[in-house]
């Protein structure tokens, strides 16, 4: 069984802008021009979910997360 | 007992048949209506426990009653989403901080109509189950509430005691997480990032919470008395009722005066003798909201389902339109730095973006150093919508997405004055603004006069009297 939906979400009153999540998700996670994540919306392609954990998980703020997408 | 669905009708009291409704039971001498006369004026609140908690809920949808404070959301789809969560006694919120500098309706409300908006918030209460009910109201009106709801508590109509809790004066303040997390003893008022969990969910003390603003419960009071059929007699078919609007033209003061939905502003401005031509720029909605040349819209119904394709908005009612001697960009950048200072400092988009927003539209309106006028100043166009895209939508609240329409709509709707502006510099009265530090377009507490003196009555439009 393949594991269910994900999205990747940020709580900007925790994030501080310290990239870490642009640097390991490029490929979801991109920097405004304050180093500031912007995050694509949709649900996240399966192949980059142990990506996504890795950038939650070095967070210096904690302040990203990933939860179920609602579909 | 009445039949399933349908709402018992006010002994005795017959529901108004024109505009005014809210406005038609307002206390006089600028102070509150009295319990005996509001009950005079409405009839009693029907006893909710007799026609069941779901009966209301459906009176409610059909109603079509939407939140009045900005959001424009189905406000029985909001109560179904308290009524549906297990976890928890509900609190309802009566939200009148009304932290918004152009508009002054909540506290008309509050201050005049008081014992409305309490039915509503007790309705609310009712109807969820709540165990905790809260009128959250600037300080200029903790007093008079609290004795309001004394008042209440020697008659003994209310299910439960409601409390007062007096909201900050800031800009952010009334939005909705904002204000659970002032209510759990946060600190200022700040807004929460709500998208993994909403405050219907976990609000105030983690339970499921209703906040709703004054105005919307006023208008559900009614319902609760006169029925969706009644409701819906006015309005238009997606925007039902009536609403109360905030109109401020020129250098008079803000005025409240209640329409009809579906009422234009020409109607509007007729009713408060401005004359169009006096009003070439409005801003509708609030500081969040957009600016249209007034030509433009001036025979819009005043209703999201007009507004919105014209990249309009109703919002919280506010109409605003500066003196047509004022240059619209100076009133847009004035506006921007206010929104920028209101910001609660949180997130990266509004700590980083909204001041560069800032200064960018303050160059388009006042000049200077890379600045309309001068050579660089042509970039400033597309560096502000950049801007705009940047912050919208990245916030925990929707401050910087109202700041970025407020400032989109405006380049929209001035393009012919920005192009002047950087072709030949600041027009005059933008020039003579130039160098100060743009003002906050006014201070939070508004001076609210209720109505005006209509000089050429328009059918459907209503004032209250002095």
């Amino acid at each position: 069984m393949s594991r269910a939906a994900i999205r990747v979400v940020v709580d900007p009153t925790a994030c501080d802008g310290y990239g870490t999540c642009a640097e390991l998700l490029p490929e979801w996670i991109e920097a405004d021009e304050w180093g500031f994540p912007v995050v694509r919306r949709e649900a996240l392609p399966a192949h980059l979910a142990d990506h996504a954990e890795r950038a939650v998980h070095a967070c210096p703020r904690m302040a990203i997360r990933t939860v179920r997408a609602r579909d | 007992m009445s039949p399933a669905g349908t709402v018992d009708r006010v002994a005795g009291v017959a529901p108004p048949s024109g505009a005014v409704r809210l406005l038609a039971g307002l206390g006089q001498r600028g102070g509150p209506l009295t319990l005996a006369d509001h009950q005079a004026r409405w009839g009693v609140l029907p006893d909710p426990a007799r026609r069941g908690r779901s009966a209301f809920l459906d009176e409610l949808h059909r109603s079509g009653l939407r939140g009045h404070g900005g959001a424009w959301f189905p406000a029985a789809v909001k109560w179904e989403a308290v009524a549906a969560r297990r976890l928890g006694r509900p609190v309802v919120v009566a939200n009148g901080s009304e932290g918004e500098p152009a508009s002054g309706k909540d506290r008309l409300l509050v201050r005049r109509a008081p014992h409305l908006v309490i039915d509503g918030l007790m309705v609310a209460a009712e109807t969820l189950g709540a165990s905790r009910a809260v009128l959250y109201v600037p300080a200029s009106e903790a007093r008079h509430v609290s004795e309001v709801l004394r008042e209440r508590r020697r008659a003994g109509i209310d299910p439960l005691d409601a409390e007062v809790v007096v909201s900050p004066e800031r800009f952010v303040a009334g939005e909705e997480s904002a204000v659970t997390a002032h209510l759990d003893g946060g600190p200022g008022a700040l807004p929460r990032f709500t998208a993994v969990t909403p405050v219907y969910r976990k609000g105030v003390d983690g339970r499921p919470t209703l906040v709703q603003n004054v105005e919307t419960l006023a208008h559900a009071a009614l319902i609760a008395r006169f029925g969706a059929a009644w409701f819906r007699s006015v309005g238009t078919e997606e925007s039902p009722g009536t609403a109360l609007l905030t109109v401020t033209a020129g250098t008079a003061g803000p005025r409240v005066i209640e329409v009809p939905f579906g009422a234009t502003l020409r109607s509007v401005w007729s009713a408060l003798g401005v004359s169009p031509g006096d009003a070439p720029a409005v801003l509708l909605g609030g500081y969040g909201g957009t600016w249209t040349p007034g030509a433009r819209i001036l025979d819009v119904p005043l209703v999201e389902e007009h507004l919105r394709p014209l990249g309009a908005t109703f919002g919280a009612g506010v109409v605003l339109a500066p003196p047509p001697t004022s240059c619209p960009l100076a009133e847009v950048a004035a506006i921007a730095a206010y929104l920028e200072r209101e910001g609660a400092g949180q997130c990266g988009p509004c700590v980083y973006g909204l001041p560069a927003l800032a200064d960018a539209t303050a160059s388009l309106a006042f000049g200077g150093p890379g600045g309309a006028g001068g050579p660089a100043g042509g970039g400033l166009p597309a560096r502000i919508f950049e801007l705009c895209d940047s912050v919208d939508g990245r916030g925990a609240c929707h401050h910087p997405d109202g700041a970025a329409r407020m400032v989109r709509s405006a380049l929209l709707a001035f393009g012919d004055h920005v192009d002047q502006h950087l072709r030949i510099g600041p027009c005059p009265p933008a020039a003579a603004r130039a160098g100060r530090r743009p003002p906050a377009p006014r201070p939070p507490a508004v001076r609210v006069q209720a109505g005006g003196t209509p000089r050429a009555r328009v059918p459907g439009v209503g004032g209250a009297r002095r």
